[in-house]
């Protein structure tokens, strides 16, 4: 496996002052760590947003770190969640007085870490708040098992939660709109090759010449089914069905789409796939008020992609549209007449 | 005969050695049915703790051990670093201020240890995770404590381990693969296996075999 990097080992510490250098204006690493934050954390008087996770899903997590998203993201190894003692020290650089939301993907790991961060983190007198995202629908939801993974549309929550943090909303307030849209997002993903983690050096698993894994995770889990390799229209309609059937939309319902590119999958075919996408949702009467197409929960260089939905009211309208500047994710403010002034 | 806080010492090394060869194979078992991450986080967080234990001179075998868990704990990542991390943390607090201890606090330990996995990675026995190797080692050194066999508690370690390849994972990242998971070792069982392998030998100077 072929890699342009220069120590497996470096990787992420290479990669977060790649990263900083590129947009100073943004972001910063709180020193000897890796934590990436607001370039002016902490904001006095507003709720801190940490979310994070393993690297390798770039622009997640520090992508979305900037006004009307995240105040920090914490970086792991790859694939691997970051530790307590990183996550509390991210708490600490964003905490501007209303207190911290975690935003966390459901995973064992993130899931522990997190917590164990946030326990310290009210040792010392900062009051914490975590919400956990599983918008799979590959995985089945059980009380009894770690339960659905957290995937892509774990940006809509940075989006709307921290577009609510940004108009001074309390901390109890962004955590009950960052809980209503993981209510209200779905997603599933589907990958044609594996990934490689730079320091194990061999792919995670394979996947044949002619397969595509339907339902995959975004580090190589396992999906539903290993099918034949299928045309794009044929993958998108599995994808939105399979969401469709765990959300229950009704004609008229109001959806923002994203059709999220794993690493090593163009965007001329992203946008196949969103034709399709676009195409059912029209036939079932769904009111599609965003469609975002690119890459913003990656999997290293996995070829693939995921599609999420997500069920909008006034609220999470207003919110989703409200004005961002991060890395990956700007936006001004939309008109009421619909066109987005960039 | 007790258990010295140079054996304890000496025990972390060795298990630090043995998660430094088992690296890849380890690894591999994780790509299995995990992430494929798990020998690269324990290689690297036990790396740490041998380059802390190193440096320092202890006398009390809890400090000892809160330290070992506080550098698994920033050191590993993922679920094990939690894991790990608190087992050793928990562990400590019956060592503390204890320069030799018997088997039958080490039986205590264990059982903290293990209290202290099950509450923080809330899972039970059976789930096809570390658990399944920790919690029979607990229990078998709490009713042994009088006369302990090392080698007979190196086996029970194997053989729980090796029983995890039969189980249906319900925790972790395994569980996504439901029935599908079966057939394979759980990486973390396996990694649990090392450390009580390296207890055994290193206290195993008896001269009894093997």
């Amino acid at each position: 496996m072929k890699k342009l990097v220069n120590h497996p080992e470096a990787v992420v510490r290479e990669m977060l002052e790649g990263m900083v250098l590129a947009h100073p204006h943004i972001v910063k690493q709180v020193e000897g760590t890796t934590v990436l934050v607001r370039t002016h954390a902490p904001i006095q008087g507003k709720v801190g947003l940490v979310s994070g996770g393993g690297s390798g899903h770039e622009p997640s997590h520090a992508g979305f770190v900037g006004t009307g998203m995240l105040d920090g993201a914490v970086a792991g190894e790859v694939f691997t969640s970051p530790t307590p003692d990183q996550v509390l020290e991210a708490i600490k650089a964003v905490n501007g007085g209303k207190g911290v939301l975690l935003i966390i993907k459901n995973y064992s790991g993130d899931l522990m870490n997190f917590e164990m961060a946030g326990e310290l983190a009210e040792a010392e007198g900062i009051p914490v708040r975590k919400v956990i995202v599983n918008d799979d629908v590959a995985v089945e939801d059980s009380l009894y098992t770690t339960g659905r993974r957290g995937i892509a549309g774990t940006i809509f929550v940075h989006k709307i939660a921290g577009a609510l943090a940004e108009s001074g909303a309390s901390l109890e307030e962004v955590e009950r709109v960052a809980n209503k849209v993981i209510q209200q997002v779905r997603s599933m993903g589907m990958a044609l090759t594996p990934c490689t983690i730079p320091a194990a050096g061999t792919p995670g698993f394979s996947i044949g010449e002619n397969e595509m894994e339907i339902g995959m995770g975004i580090h190589g889990e396992p999906g539903i089914e290993r099918i034949a390799i299928a045309p794009a229209d044929d993958v998108a309609t599995t994808l939105v069905n399979h969401v469709l059937e765990d959300m229950k939309l009704t004609s008229g319902d109001r959806v923002a789409v994203l059709i999220n590119g794993l690493g090593g999958t163009p965007l001329m075919e992203l946008y196949i796939v969103n034709r399709k996408v676009a195409a059912l949702l029209q036939d079932q009467g769904i009111q599609i008020h965003d469609t975002y197409v690119g890459e913003y929960m990656t999997s290293l260089e996995m070829a693939g992609c995921s599609v999420t939905l997500l069920k909008l009211d006034d609220e999470l309208t207003e919110l989703l549209d409200a004005p961002a500047q991060t890395i990956a994710w700007k936006k001004e403010r939309r008109n009421p007449s619909g066109d987005t002034r960039e | 005969m007790g258990i010295h806080v140079n054996d304890v010492k000496q025990w972390l090394f060795k298990t630090n050695s043995r998660m430094q060869e088992e690296k890849a194979y380890l690894t591999a078992l994780d790509q299995a049915i995990g992430d494929g991450d798990h020998g690269i986080n324990m290689a690297r967080g036990f790396q740490e703790v041998a380059i802390k234990l190193e440096k320092t001179a202890y006398t009390d075998i809890g400090s000892l051990l809160q330290d070992t868990g506080m550098v698994l704990l920033s050191k590993v990542g993922g679920a094990s670093g939690p894991l790990f991390g608190t087992a050793f943390m928990k562990a400590a607090m019956v060592c503390k201020g204890k320069t030799e201890a018997t088997t039958a606090d080490l039986g205590a330990a264990l059982q903290e240890a293990v209290n202290g996995i099950k509450l923080r990675g809330k899972a039970e026995v059976g789930s096809k995770t570390m658990l399944d190797v920790w919690e029979p080692v607990a229990q078998y050194v709490q009713e042994h404590a009088e006369q302990l066999s090392w080698s007979a508690l190196n086996d029970l370690a194997r053989l729980s381990m090796e029983k995890t390849k039969e189980m249906e994972a319900k925790k972790g990242r395994a569980a996504y693969l439901g029935p599908r998971s079966v057939g394979h070792l759980d990486p973390g069982s396996v990694s649990t296996y090392y450390l009580m392998e390296a207890l055994c030998t290193t206290m195993n100077r008896s001269g009894e075999p093997a």
